[in-house]
């Protein structure tokens, strides 16, 4: 079994129902596999940000959800993820890093070196994974610390996982 | 609301914005909440205070996206988003997000007054060339209007409370600010207060 298997089963786990995304190629598979799980739905963003708010709407009905997205998004989320702190609500996001090892993309480094901090200086508790035996486990206590605490909570699927994006 | 036949307004032919959202928030029934930050916190909060009422003071731009999870999570129930138009223009990509869901449930009321009410009353971005009921139609909501002082109530609810959604009604509204009604500014015991009105307790 894959990462992306093994990430649907934390979820099912989980009961989380819907996932929020703006895609990324790491996460095309655990993606395909939701779009085609009967008991999940895979909403479609414009901007990641808009998943913040789609969380905490999600929780205040009694359903749970995460956000999948790509490490240039956690910028666009930063001022949103006042809204889980405000709130003490569950914000569950996994992450696919860019611009960390390796990356053939100047413009994808700022970001990504400002990921982490910038989602810590939020309040956001971060797991990083380096190995891709790491990534459901993590997940899984992310989603246990924001769903039984009211935290948000990210992990950050190191490029090193997955391989450095190239042309 | 059959026998009312317009709504308040000024000599503009603008909505008055505090009897109109108490108008609105009369006939909702069972319908769940979700309020923009700023003065649309505060109309919902002075048409009275309600457990099933969420109200945001931050987070700009998101109010909508909420509407929409509460919408998804709670499908049997109507969900109104009460908004002003800066709010709805940092968010108007959500326009898309929300057409493409397409939750049957969903309406949103903005109450567009054209300026930023809660910073100075500095001129917004619907005052010119840019409409949100339009951007909305562009981005899929089949049904969206854009209403002044000459509304109809009764259209007025039907399209929020009736209509399949999503469904957008931009009230062009007064200028001005109006006296602030506070609701609770912990976000903790708004989102627990909620939740807890639907059946549900933890965190």
């Amino acid at each position: 079994m894959g990462w992306s298997e093994e990430v649907l089963e934390v979820l099912n786990r989980n009961e989380v129902g819907t996932i929020a995304t703006v895609p990324d190629a790491g996460l095309t598979g655990v993606l395909n596999l939701c779009d085609a799980a009967p008991d999940k739905e895979v909403v479609t963003l414009s901007s990641e940000e808009e998943g913040v708010g789609l969380m905490l709407g999600l929780w205040l009905g009694g359903r749970r959800g995460a956000i999948f997205m790509q490490s240039s998004g956690v910028g666009n989320c930063i001022n949103a993820l006042s809204v889980p702190a405000a709130t003490r609500t569950p914000c569950v996001m996994l992450v696919t890093m860019r611009g960390q090892w390796g990356e053939f993309n100047p413009w994808q480094v700022p970001m990504g070196k400002a990921t982490q901090p910038v989602m810590e200086t939020m309040g956001v508790h971060c797991y990083s994974v380096e190995d891709t035996k790491d990534i459901a486990p993590a997940f899984n206590a992310a989603c246990g610390l924001a769903f039984n605490g009211g935290f948000a909570a990210a992990v950050l699927i190191h490029q090193r996982a997955l391989g450095t994006k190239v042309f | 609301m059959p026998d009312l036949q317009s709504f308040e307004s000024d000599a503009q032919g603008l909505l008055l914005r505090r009897p109109l959202v108490a108008g609105v928030l009369a006939e909702r029934g069972d319908a769940l909440v979700v309020t923009g930050l700023g003065s649309a916190t505060y109309d919902a909060a002075a048409a009275g205070d309600d457990d099933a009422n969420f109200y945001y003071w931050g987070g700009m731009g998101l109010t909508a996206m909420t509407g929409l999870g509460v919408a998804i999570a709670q499908p049997d129930r109507r969900v109104l988003v009460i908004t002003g138009d800066g709010d709805m223009m940092m968010g108007v990509g959500s326009f898309a997000t929300i057409a493409t869901r397409a939750p049957v449930n969903l309406a949103i009321l903005v109450l567009d007054n054209e300026q930023f009410g809660e910073t100075g009353e500095q001129a917004g971005l619907s005052g010119g060339k840019a409409s949100l009921s339009e951007m909305a139609r562009g981005a899929g909501f089949e049904n969206a209007m854009t209403v002044d002082g000459s509304a109809d109530p009764a259209e007025m609810m039907q399209l929020l409370y009736e209509t399949p959604g999503p469904a957008l009604c931009v009230a062009k509204v007064a200028k001005g600010n109006e006296e602030r009604v506070l609701p609770s500014l912990d976000g903790a015991y708004l989102a627990r207060r909620f939740r807890e009105n639907l059946g549900y307790q933890k965190p």
